[in-house]
């Protein structure tokens, strides 16, 4: 099998968690490349090399953090075009989702989104994806080149090997149609984010919960268990939390020891972010609510009752 | 302005129970009703929103389907939109994401434009490339998972979503927008504007209006193929209980099992 890159986003000096998820698989399937872009490039790419890349392709200039992600496009495409890796792998998140778009159009590939699973398979690959509640769809794409494929946070485990890369400068071309943009601010509303990907005990309300001062219960008993706080979509879209808190497919993946879901109906795009969860307590006032069939523990009674009373029992130890 | 949306007819969110042809490998449309995108929606009413207070504007809704996704196109002539293009041929059927989007900006390109509009991601592929992927063939800057706008002297001004709170952007036009799916409350069609809208234009555009070559269309232009079906391992129900005032407790016994407690 050919060379395997990783398109990493870095976050706070390092690849993002799921870069290093997708940097060790890539390892598994062949010799993996990870392309480090943005002023904190080079001290990623060791952290990089410790978690199985062999190789690290870095450009350290400041323009790829001053625009948006797209600003990678013209850099991945002289890369891809030159050197044709046989895998491209980028993590479905919304930025790099914007530069896995517009590089695949660059290049007139085909894409595979929302992957959970990759296998060789002589010169091509298997790729898993998942199709509505109960089916996998396994998939391959056609044609000459590189295939680029968009990978789910959590798909895969991220495993330090404590190897070293080596490192390529590359200076990559920018363009106006990525760098037009400008960032004027960026404005923080919640400090949750990262720790609630990666947070062993997740509490979790949903709409169920009737409004944004009841949401309070949730984040009392996140307190009292040292916990981190969720949200379904509803939640989110109604504002009574910040999109850092929503959990499911289109938001946070998290994998807790143990996720306990208030007032929550357990939609199937809710559970594509918890699912993995190794205990799951649902409490919802509906015997009929689809959070119940993957529930190890579930309660048939209003989270407004027993929220209280669980917050006491747990202050209680 | 003139302002473009990106509409797309999808299986009824709230009714389809997502089943696929193990012959075809595609999804079961047969028996199932279709409607506008909720998120296409969304993206709608921000767009409707900017021609309201820009005062000068028109807003044309583009839809690439069957026949039938006339229907999706006429809810959004209800909700406001001045008029509509629906891109429909055989040949489109089984597009992936890069041939939707080829079709797309082929007829975008036509109609001409200052602003695009998409959803973040369609309800039923839930793919978020097509966004990308139109702007890139325009030659255009595009802007994902943005909940507020603004257009001032041809600039737009926007926040966008990120995990930890938005970052505000700026971008001249033209350009696109992908908006995110909770940002707007969709307004419901008056009865006014649903008699109105059957009298508004809609366009056709086939593959030949549209210059595409069939080779990057459809079925023949797909790169992906589905090779199998599995199911999926489901997680085991476990102990589903009453509340009768020892819910609580239930729960904490299980947290000191885990170690939790
Ligand atoms: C493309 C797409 C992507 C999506 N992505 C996501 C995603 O990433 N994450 C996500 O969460 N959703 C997502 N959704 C939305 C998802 O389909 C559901 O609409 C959403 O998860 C519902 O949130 P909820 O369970 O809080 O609300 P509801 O479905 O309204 O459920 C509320 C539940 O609370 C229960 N309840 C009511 N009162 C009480 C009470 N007092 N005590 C206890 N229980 C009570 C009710 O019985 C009900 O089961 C997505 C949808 C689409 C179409
Ligand atoms: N067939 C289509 N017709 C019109 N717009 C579409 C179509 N497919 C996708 N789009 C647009 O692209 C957005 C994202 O779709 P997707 O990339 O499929 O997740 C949709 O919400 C629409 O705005």
């Amino acid at each position: 099998m050919g060379a395997v890159w990783v398109y990493s986003e870095i976050y706070a000096g390092r690849p993002a968690p799921v870069a290093l998820e997708l940097i060790s698989k890539a390892a598994e399937l062949g010799e993996a490349t990870a392309i480090l872009l943005g002023r904190d490039a080079a001290g990623a790419a060791s952290v990089a090399g410790e978690y199985g890349a062999a190789r690290a392709i870095v450009d350290a200039r400041a323009d790829y953090d001053e625009h948006l992600a797209p600003a990678a496009v013209p850099t991945l495409a002289a890369l891809v075009r030159e050197r044709q890796p046989a895998l491209l792998l980028f993590a479905t998140t919304y930025d790099s989702r914007d530069v896995a778009s517009r590089l695949a159009t660059r290049l007139d590939r085909g894409v595979v989104t929302n992957a959970t699973g990759i296998e060789a398979d002589g010169d091509g690959f298997r790729i898993l994806t998942p199709w509505g509640a109960n089916t996998i769809a396994v998939c391959e794409l056609t044609g000459p080149g590189t295939r680029i494929v968009l990978v789910r946070p959590k798909a895969f485990t991220a495993v330090n090997s404590g190897g070293a890369c080596a490192v390529e400068q590359f200076a990559g071309p920018l363009d106006a149609a990525t760098t037009a943009i400008r960032v004027v601010e960026t404005v923080e509303e919640t400090t949750q984010g990262p720790l609630l990907s990666d947070s062993k005990i997740v509490v979790a309300g949903g709409r169920g919960l009737g409004n944004a001062d009841n949401f309070g219960l949730v984040e009392e008993l996140a307190d009292a268990l040292g916990g981190a706080v969720g949200a379904s979509r509803a939640v989110v879209d109604a504002g009574w939390r910040p999109y850092g808190e929503q959990i499911g497919q289109t938001g946070v993946t998290v994998k807790p020891d143990v996720y306990i879901a208030c007032g929550i109906s357990g939609a199937i795009q809710h559970l594509a972010g918890m699912k993995g969860a190794k205990t799951i307590i649902a409490i919802n006032k509906d015997p009929e609510a689809p959070i119940f069939r993957s529930a190890d523990l579930g309660i048939v009674g209003d989270a407004l009752t027993v929220l209280p009373q669980l917050i006491a029992e747990v202050r209680r130890g | 302005m003139r302002i473009l949306v990106c509409v797309k007819q999808v299986p009824d969110p709230n009714t389809v129970v997502y089943q696929i042809d193990p012959g075809t490998k595609r999804l079961v449309r047969d028996g199932v009703t279709n409607v506008l995108d909720p998120g296409a929606e969304v993206a709608l009413e921000a767009a409707l929103q900017l021609a309201e207070r820009d005062g000068e504007s028109t807003v044309t809704v583009v839809a690439m389907g069957p026949e039938d996704a006339e229907d999706a196109i006429r809810r959004a002539l209800a909700m406001g939109a001045h008029d509509g293009a629906l891109i429909t041929d055989d040949a489109l059927a089984g597009s992936d994401a890069l041939g939707t989007a080829k079709a797309l900006a082929a007829a975008i390109g036509q109609i001409g434009f200052d602003i695009i509009f998409c959803a973040t991601e369609s309800t039923d592929g839930y793919s978020g490339m097509v966004p990308g992927m139109v702007a890139e063939l325009l030659g255009i800057p595009h802007l994902s998972f943005i909940r507020s706008l603004e257009v001032r002297d041809g600039v737009l001004t926007g926040q966008r979503v990120i995990a930890l709170g938005y970052q505000t952007v700026q971008c001249p036009l033209p350009l696109l927008v992908a908006i995110a799916s909770g940002s707007h409350e969709a307004r419901y069609p008056a009865l006014k504007g649903i008699m109105a809208a059957k009298r508004k234009k809609v366009e056709e555009y086939t593959l030949a209006d549209l210059d595409l070559d069939p080779d990057d269309a459809g079925e023949a232009g797909a790169r992906e193929r589905v090779l199998e079906l599995l199911p999926v391992e489901e997680r085991q129900a476990g102990v589903i209980v009453e509340d009768n005032g020892d819910g609580a407790a239930r729960i904490a016994e299980l947290l000191r099992q885990r170690g939790v407690l």
